[in-house]
């Protein structure tokens, strides 16, 4: 499988992507921003860093370069995409994906392993994930609170958008183990298809053991499998 | 002509810089204020004849589209 691994002024993760889809097996290749063109990607990742700064928003300015262009396209074509911590940003701010990441609630930018509980097993970025399993990654933010309206909120659930939350080491989805004030603790969403996914935790940094997990390989895995599938 | 955008968090999102603003003046003795609501202020300078209806209808595309997050935020924009 071919990965595009998008490339935007300060994304810093971009690398890390790279790896994680050789450590699969797979090919990937970095695409500019300023490009037009997936090159026939099967499977696009949009990385974390601080693209363009932050400035005005996350992800603001980045969801209007020209390979954006090429992703929403992509997307519409029912092709999969995943952003991780920035890249989720940008896919939220591109109306890709629904609700929006704000500032964390305790102000202060968090850098620690987190417990994720997967809420559905059955999407094109879960489906490797063992069922009653935890997942463990790093999150390493001070943007991640994710927002959206009550009734949006309730949108979500009812359409099964929801995929990840932040949870304790026995599941527990509670305030304590909400690392950033997102509601209803939620780590990572999809869109109504189902094709267009993003988490603030960061799979691509828990690839092999030296990294101190190796759950991030369920997350890109079930992307393979797929895209195998298809 | 400028233009002037005033960008703030809608009342229902959680603003934890405005928390720490009020509680910070709080410690100053600025006891009596009930709630600080932290957001962005811009100022575009216009270039010279613009009109004034066009520009206050292609800024307000401009703030829905990227000066602004509609799912967090709200503006108020004028031309002066």
């Amino acid at each position: 499988m071919q990965f595009a691994v998008l490339q935007f002024p300060a994304s810093n993760c971009d690398q890390d992507c790279v790896h994680a889809v050789q450590v699969l097996g797979h090919s990937a290749r970095l695409h500019w921003h300023k490009s037009q063109s997936l090159a026939g990607a099967d499977a696009v990742i949009v990385p974390g860093g601080f693209s363009y700064g932050d400035y005005l928003r996350c992800g603001a300015i980045a969801r209007f370069s020209p390979i954006m262009q090429a992703v929403a396209e992509f997307a519409a074509q029912g092709g999969p995409v995943l952003g991780i911590c920035n890249g989720f940003q940008i896919l939220c701010e591109a109306g890709l994906l629904p609700g929006a990441l704000v500032r964390n609630r305790s102000l202060q930018f968090r850098c620690e392993m987190v417990h994720l509980k997967t809420v559905r097993h059955d999407t094109r970025f879960t489906s490797e994930v063992p069922p009653g399993q935890l997942i463990r990654l790093p999150i390493a933010h001070g943007e991640g609170c994710f927002y959206a309206s009550p009734e949006e909120l309730a949108q979500l659930n009812v359409r099964g958008q929801v995929l990840w939350q932040y949870c304790g080491a026995g599941g527990e989805t509670t305030d304590t183990f909400n690392p950033n004030g997102s509601v209803e603790n939620i780590a990572g969403v999809m869109n109504e298809r189902g094709n267009v996914a993003g988490l603030m935790p960061h799979p691509d940094r828990a690839m092999e053991s030296i990294l101190g997990s190796t759950d991030g390989r369920w997350v890109l895995e079930s992307l393979v499998k797929s895209l195998q599938r298809n | 002509m400028k233009a002037k955008i005033h960008i703030t968090p809608k009342k229902a999102v959680l603003d934890p810089q405005g928390k720490a603003v009020q509680n910070a003046l709080a410690q100053l003795g600025h006891g009596n204020i009930t709630a600080v609501h932290v957001g962005k202020y811009l100022e575009l300078e216009l270039a010279p004849g613009a009109e004034r209806d066009a520009t206050l209808v292609s800024l307000h595309e401009a703030c829905r589209r990227f000066l602004t997050n509609p799912v967090i935020e709200d503006y108020q924009l004028s031309v002066e």
